[in-house]
């Protein structure tokens, strides 16, 4: 059983994305870590081995400036290896520039599974595992909240909103896991001394044969024209329960004809 | 619609310059669930109807005939219909039928709900075409240029204006409640017309071989004129129950965080947010909650925001109308007892 984990490294102050205000992408020149989404994955991913008795978790990545912060990280969880792909032409990236990349990736690995997070905390376009599953031409189980091999089938777990679904489909495919699927386990001090030493590949496009210039059919792109803060709602008034604030809240909501 | 969309559509053109654009036609896939076309379908047709007349509705699983007709009453002037796609999900189908129609008549765009399926088959369709995709979008604005989208960045907190170069189509995820949907004009003159989707091959292979049906209680989180919100702050899930009861008392539905989602006190189904549903009722009641970023995104466009933490420096407050310092689990009991005692 192998199973590829796709990490995503993004900037540590996650909570504030910095646009470069000449090129309007995300900067990413600072020091990038595991997304948090990412470790229900690799959690999963350690899991399905386990019981598998046998295999390996190799975690994926696209980051610049060879980056391997974040993929120490998921090796320290015990993933085995990881393969980067890191290049000057990858810059600004998309779901579907990264999923292009990816697939080339994963047809080099040849895993059994891929398992991606369902979106990533910064771009939240939640789209690239997807895109990722057509190019391979695999199934997919999306927004899963847990993973079990079955009879040779990979089984998930949806939590929709006409329902819960147990859905299965046959290997190879691709997964994406919804947080709190489980609960992921914290490196520990001898896993993190021996991810020191697993080994990181790291390829560039060349490596891969691809063109980033081939990536999209005829030319398509995007062009970003601008980035603002968005419209802020004013804060209204703060009060103190005095042991009487349920008054004032019955008063505002037959004020706002709620009862 | 209760409050008008902050963004939504708009032109930049008087009446009546629309047609000399150019734009080619606007494609929507058009959800529906046993019939009935998901309130988002509305939207999408609402969306696509300001930048043009030229409209087509697509859409699928059982029920899709019936709501062909809907669809023609409120907005679409065709209607491609594919069928009920069993056994398998639709996405695959789905997104290989639209690959062949595109390379057939090209549309111009192609909108898409952020749903399961509204983003699998965008991601798919993209994935086909090799082409980008925009997600999170929230308003869209024809320009000399074509169409402009504005999508949010980072959880909400930025706003980005984007268009598409050499895509067409180009593919838009829009994200529910930005949109308004068009009145009803029946009789419509809309056509409908059956398609059998293609085969496709191992993407389709996933089946289901169980399916739990969630018996709905109250009004849907989407259409409830109350939303009450219980977050960590509860600490179990016996405390949580105060949420429920809450909501049933105002004839509300239930929502949840995710870090409530997470602990199990609550469906996924009930999680507001950014990866959640969005909603905009007239009344959101947050209980427990912090206000983070990816929260704030799903409710912050509400009529009115009442939220209790017992931190008098939570970031909900910033959104609030009124906030209370309070402990959850001493102010529910006595909003609990007032209201039964109004009964
Ligand atoms: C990619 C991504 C997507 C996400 N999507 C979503 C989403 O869709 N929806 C969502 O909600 N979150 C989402 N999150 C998670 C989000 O960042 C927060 O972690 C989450 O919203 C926090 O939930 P909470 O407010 O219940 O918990 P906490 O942040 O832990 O807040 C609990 C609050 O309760 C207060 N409190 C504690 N005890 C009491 C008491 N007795 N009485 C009163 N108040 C009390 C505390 O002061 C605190 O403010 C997402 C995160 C990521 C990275």
């Amino acid at each position: 059983m192998r199973i590829a984990v796709c990490v995503k490294q993004i900037p540590k102050e996650h909570e504030r994305i910095v646009f470069d205000p000449e090129s309007l992408r995300v900067r990413r020149d600072g020091k990038l870590i595991m997304d948090d989404s990412d470790a229900y994955g690799v959690e999963l991913a350690l899991r399905l081995v386990g019981e598998a008795g046998e295999g390996e978790v190799i975690v994926v990545s696209m980051a610049p400036h060879d980056e391997e912060t974040g993929l120490r990280h998921a090796l320290a969880m015990g993933a085995a290896r990881a393969v980067l792909v890191s290049d000057d032409a990858l810059g600004g990236s998309d779901a579907l520039r990264t999923a292009t990349v990816l697939a080339a990736v994963v047809a080099r690995i040849k895993p059994d599974i891929v398992i991606a997070g369902t979106e990533s905390t910064d771009g939240y376009t939640g789209t690239m595992p997807i895109q990722l599953s057509e190019l391979l031409g695999w199934p997919s189980l999306a927004f899963s909240s847990s993973l079990d091999l079955v009879a040779g089938e990979l089984r998930a777990r949806r939590e929709a909103d006409d329902g819960v679904f147990e859905l299965s489909c046959p290997l190879p495919a691709i997964a994406t896991v919804t947080s709190g699927s489980v609960e992921p386990r914290y490196p520990s001090l001898r896993g993190i001394m021996e991810a020191r030493r697993k080994p990181i590949e790291t390829l560039r496009l060349s490596d891969l044969a691809l063109n980033a210039a081939e990536f999209e059919a005829d030319g398509a792109s995007e062009e970003v024209r601008s980035i603002v803060p968005a419209q802020q709602r004013a804060a209204g008034e703060v009060i103190v329960d005095d042991g009487t604030a349920e008054v004032r809240v019955l008063s505002l909501l037959s004020e706002w004809k709620a009862i | 619609m209760t409050a008008l969309p902050k963004y939504g559509c708009f032109r930049c053109f008087p009446n009546g310059r629309r047609s000399e654009m150019n734009m080619g036609s606007i494609w929507v896939v058009a959800e529906q669930h046993r019939g009935q076309p998901l309130p988002i379908a509305f939207e999408l047709l609402g969306a696509a109807r300001d930048l043009t007349d030229n409209v087509r509705a697509i859409t699928f699983g059982q029920g899709a005939t019936a709501a062909a007709k809907l669809l023609g009453e409120h907005g679409a002037r065709s209607i491609v219909e594919l069928g009920d796609l069993a056994p398998g999900l639709p996405a695959p189908r789905v997104a290989a039928a639209l690959a062949e129609m595109v390379a057939e008549e090209r549309p111009e765009a192609v909108f898409f709900g952020t749903t399961f399926d509204g983003r699998e088959i965008a991601a798919r369709l993209s994935a086909r075409l090799r082409r980008p995709l925009l997600a999170n979008v929230i308003g869209l604005e024809l320009t000399v240029d074509g169409p402009v989208a504005h999508h949010g960045l980072n959880g909400g907190e930025e706003l980005a204006t984007t268009r598409f170069i050499n895509a067409r189509p180009g593919i838009y995820l829009l994200r529910p409640k930005c949109f308004a949907p068009r009145d009803r004009e029946s009789p419509s003159t809309a056509t409908v017309a059956h398609r059998e989707p293609p085969e496709a091959g191992a993407t389709d292979a996933v089946r289901v071989v169980a399916h739990q049906e969630v018996v709905q209680h109250g009004p849907t989180l989407d259409a409830a004129e109350i939303v009450v919100t219980g977050g960590r702050g509860f600490g179990s899930v016996e405390k949580f129950a105060q949420v429920e009861q809450l909501a049933e008392l105002l004839k509300g539905a239930t929502g949840a965080t995710r870090a409530a989602v997470d602990a199990g006190w609550a469906p996924y189904s009930a999680q507001v947010g950014q990866t959640g549903k969005i909603v905009k009722p007239n009344v959101y009641i947050a209980c427990g909650v912090s206000g983070a970023t990816q929260h704030l995104v799903g409710m912050k466009d509400s009529s009115h925001i009442i939220a209790i933490n017992k931190d008098p420096e939570a970031a909900i407050f910033s959104v609030s109308d009124l906030g209370i310092v309070a402990d959850v689990n001493a102010l529910l009991p006595r909003l609990i007892r007032a209201l039964e005692a109004r009964r």
